[in-house]
């Protein structure tokens, strides 16, 4: 129905956009909305090549990525909650105990 | 060039600007709400390749509940606003490794399938009924590994938010 | 269904008839106490009495279905195996089964009878602890755990149950957990039977592998082997790499270290679990596996009853010196389960005696277990020496335990004597000397080990400061349940009976005929009396110290328990440590100091070109190596900030710069 280079290059799109919003933002919530786009991405290329090998198992795996992301921007959310709670601020660039 | 290809340009194109809006907006709530047509084309994406169960997974998940979530975390979190606020500053490296990895990927893409060579091949297997078989038989055990995945998610999340009695 | 030919006593040949309702639906006994243990879990707080309730009714009905079982048996019925399809991986079916065979029903009637009476028994011995509840759901997944192992068709299901019984066996040794040493203790024998199990996992996955990867069905394994198409090594290795997972679940040496302390668990547990059923598996899972052993290598029947010779008589010369009463069951516990591993090494004509000694075993076990845990119930003290004249206050649990004592020293017409004897009997008919004498000298010293125990506990003066009391009825009935059954288990196995015993439990296609030897008897009954004789005119009277501290240095090395812990413990470290340290310690005081006295007495000029050299060269070595460190380290101190952002530029960067490597764009 669709060529596939033009699907990939969606896909591709949207990781980039992704990572620059991972790297870019500082707001945590922000940071996960551009994971939730390059998880996205990667579904859209499971369901192209699906499309492509005409095979169902892609999408199966589409789903498992999507049950995967709800599970993440649960847990995510709860832990910049918690953050906020104990810092009242949820900038990135703020938390950066783990150094040495 | 078919129907579903102008079709599927169009939404690409309206799904990839509210992408780098997404990445871009000075509000946080916009930026959610841009989320959302992204999701909505991605979706709209599945539909077109036939992938129909999948796609309105993906509007029911995404639209329907994990944007709703993101607000609900912006609203918790008191959603600042403004570019100092959201973004910071390395921000031009960001960019500087965004468009490298799309440059990258675009060219590497049509490298090993270039556009004018490449044939649209038929809608893919997407029905309810296929996908439910491949699921419940041949994907039975990863199956329910996820729904385990999702329960200790719940509890973490319940455990990690709530508010300690005691301390 | 099979139906074979089994010849009886007489000769005369008869067919085996079909199994009855019972044992086609065996799978009931096993899973009744799941449902239970699920049941008290979830309800048991809100039952009368906060918990016994389910287990007792379901394991009072597998009871009476394990019964029903047996009497299939009885009557000449045949083994039942009925199995369904789990999952299959390539070739390999995973079923889930049931075989039933007069083993399995011996061993569900086993199982089901201890556990009802402790379960019974705790409610008193277990009254008003924290716990309670919980101890009853433990005590019936454990239950059922076991029976799954029982009813296994395929070696996989097998193992499930297995490990549940380890789980369920640590949760119990642990129960009272606020003790850091009943803690460790669990801990201990977790980790020591897991190290039996990895070689017991191994014979599986090697006993699949003489299938062609196609089932791990335990009937159809035994066809394989007996076919002579699977090579004589792999099945020697699997046989022993089986027996491994009976060294560490039956504690033989040298992994019995973990029984005695698992005597931290309440008595109850140390019954059930510690002394009549879980134990039992590693013998059980030997003879069920026979035909394994049988094919192999002669080497490996050999193997497994000199571990069974060894461990009967380290265990039993350590009971000798033990001054708490559990104890002094645990190593009994060991030597017998030896008695069984002896027996089954020496082949098919072992087989019945070694699962006799098992089915009666069981019976005085837990009796003794169950008495043992009156006695501490009434004293709060496990040690004999806070014993002593419990014989009046406490008539019950003194008859009954004074019956289990003398079943286990082997007097006869109790059941320890005639399983026992049987064991002898076979290792005289056999041949193997060595293996005989090792049996009878066993038999002695524990007939002096329970005459001690039975001395010092209910005979002489009082010594302890509570007030022992008669525990109440609901203990005291399952140790007179169990002393009736003691007293008449060890018929079934008598020649002059008939022996029906050998009629259901046996290998191979048709029973093995029952023998009885007049002289044999005579030479054990002689030899047990030297024991008792021994033991009576020792500790007739108390006396402080224990006369058997006159043993000197062999006492000294059974009250280290052979340094075998030690051995464990420090063993591996110190005789590596130890010449390691005294040889830089000589380098140090003769070569080193040798060095600097005669650099000091050459000459001052010497002395101080070696101070001058020190001052600028080495010390400027030492601090240069500091300095250049720290610039090192600050330097890459500033790339780690802590920022996770900075580190995800690193990342995709670093995916990108590899893409271009691989790729060659």
């Amino acid at each position: 129905m669709v060529r596939l280079p033009l699907l990939l290059i969606f896909s591709a799109l949207l990781f980039s956009a992704g990572i620059y919003g991972v790297l870019a933002r500082r707001n945590a919530v922000m940071v996960l909305m551009a994971i939730e786009l390059m998880l996205n991405a990667v579904n859209v290329n499971l369901v192209a090549f699906s499309a492509e090998i005409q095979d169902v198992g892609a999408q199966v795996f589409a789903l498992f990525v999507i049950a995967v992301a709800a599970a993440e921007v649960g847990i995510g959310l709860a832990i910049v909650i918690l953050l906020f709670r104990n810092r009242a601020s949820i900038n990135v660039d703020e938390v950066n105990l783990l150094k040495w | 060039m078919t129907a579903q290809e102008y079709a599927f340009l169009a939404v690409a194109t309206v799904g990839s600007l509210a992408a780098l809006a997404v990445v871009t907006a000075r509000n946080v709530v916009h930026a959610a709400l841009y989320l959302v047509v992204t999701l909505a084309s991605v979706g709209i994406t599945f539909l077109l390749l036939g992938a129909e169960f999948v796609g309105w997974v993906q509007i029911l998940i995404y639209v329907g509940a994990i944007v709703i979530l993101f607000l609900f975390g912006l609203m918790l979190t008191k959603a600042p606003i403004g570019r100092d606020a959201l973004d910071h500053q390395n921000r031009a490296l960001g960019l500087v490794v965004g468009v490298v990895m799309f440059i990258g990927l675009v060219s590497l893409i049509t490298a090993v399938y270039p556009i004018a060579d490449a044939e649209a091949p038929p809608p893919a297997p997407g029905a309810s009924a296929i996908l439910g078989e491949a699921l419940f038989r041949d994907f039975v055990l990863p199956f329910e590994a996820v729904s385990f995945l999702l329960l200790a998610a719940l509890i973490g999340a319940i455990v990690l938010a709530r508010k300690d009695e005691g301390s | 269904m099979s139906l074979g030919v089994l010849a009886a006593e007489g000769g005369e040949a008869l067919t085996l008839g079909e199994p009855n309702w019972f044992v086609e639906h065996a799978y009931v006994i096993a899973i009744l106490p799941f449902l239970s243990a699920a049941l008290t879990l979830f309800f048991g707080k809100r039952t009368p009495g906060k918990g016994p309730v389910y287990g007792i009714l379901a394991i009072g009905a597998g009871l009476v279905l394990s019964l029903g079982t047996v009497w299939s048996f009885v009557q000449g019925g045949g083994p039942f195996e009925h199995n369904v399809e789990w999952f299959t991986i390539g070739p390999l079916h995973m079923e889930l089964g049931i075989y039933v065979d007069g083993l399995t029903a011996v061993m569900l009637l086993v199982v089901t009878a201890i556990s009802l009476m402790v379960h019974i028994y705790a409610v008193g011995y277990m009254h008003g602890d924290v716990r309670y509840t919980w101890f009853y759901v433990v005590l019936s997944l454990f239950t059922g755990a076991m029976l799954v192992v029982v009813v296994a068709s395929n070696l996989f299901q097998l193992l499930v149950g297995w490990e549940i019984m380890g789980v369920c066996s640590y949760l119990l040794i642990g129960h009272w957990f606020e003790d850091h040493a009943n803690s460790s203790s669990a801990i201990k024998a977790f980790i020591t039977t897991r190290i039996g199990d990895v070689p017991f996992m191994f014979g599986i996955f090697a006993l699949v592998l003489a299938t062609g990867l196609t089932t791990s069905n335990i009937q159809v394994i035994g066809e394989e082997v007996a076919s002579g198409h699977v090579s004589t090594l792999l099945i020697t290795v699997s046989a022993l790499l089986l027996f491994g997972g009976t060294i560490g679940k039956s504690a033989q040496f040298p992994l019995y270290v973990w029984l005695p302390d698992a005597m931290a668990g309440p008595t109850p547990v140390s019954a059930l679990i510690h002394a009549a059923t879980m134990v039992a598996a590693g013998i059980y899972l030997v003879a069920r596996m026979f035909e394994v052993f049988v094919q192999a290598d002669p080497i490996a029947l050999t193997v497994v009853a000199v571990i069974g010779g060894i461990t009967l008589l380290l265990a039993a010369l350590l009971a000798l010196v033990q001054n708490d009463i559990k104890k002094v069951l645990a190593y009994s516990t060991i030597s017998q389960l030896a008695y069984m591993v002896a027996a089954l090494g020496l082949g098919e004509a072992g087989y019945p005696a070694a699962l006799f000694h098992l089915f009666t075993h069981a019976f005085f076990k837990a009796l003794l277990f169950l008495g043992a845990g009156s006695v501490i119930h009434a004293v709060h003290s496990n040690d004999m020496s806070d014993m002593g004249g419990l014989r009046k206050p406490m008539p019950v649990t003194y008859w009954t335990f004074l019956i289990g004592s003398l079943a286990l020293a082997g007097v006869p017409p109790l059941a320890g004597f005639f399983s026992k004897d049987e064991i002898v009997l076979v290792a005289f008919d056999e041949g193997t000397w060595w293996l005989a004498v090792v049996l009878l000298v066993g038999a002695a010293i524990t007939a002096f080990y329970t005459t001690r125990m039975v001395l010092k506990t209910f005979f002489g003066d009082y010594r302890g400061h509570a007030h022992p009391h008669e525990s109440p009825g609901v203990m005291t009935m399952p140790l007179v349940v169990l002393a009736v059954a003691t007293c008449f288990v060890g018929l079934l196995g008598f020649a002059p009976t008939g022996a029906p015993f050998l009629d259901w439990v046996y290998f191979g296609t048709e029973p093995h005929e029952a023998h009885f030897s007049p002289l044999v008897a005579g030479i054990s009954i002689l030899v047990v009396s030297i024991g008792l004789w021994a033991g009576w005119t020792t500790y007739r009277r108390y006396r402080t110290p224990d006369p058997i501290e006159r043993l000197g240095p062999l006492y000294g090395l059974l009250e280290h328990k052979y340094y075998l812990d030690d051995l464990y413990w420090r063993g591996i470290v110190r005789p590596i440590r130890d010449p390691l340290a005294a040889g830089v310690y000589w380098f140090n005081q003769h070569v080193l100091d040798g060095v600097v006295n005669g650099a000091a007495t050459v000459s001052r000029g010497l002395a101080s070109l070696v101070s001058w050299f020190d001052r600028t060269v080495i010390d400027g070595a030492v601090n240069g190596a500091g300095v250049v460190a720290g610039v090192f380290g600050r330097g890459l101190r500033t790339i780690q900030t802590g920022r996770v952002q900075w580190y995800a530029v690193a990342l995709f960067a670093g995916v990108i710069v590899l893409t271009v490597v691989f790729v060659r764009v």
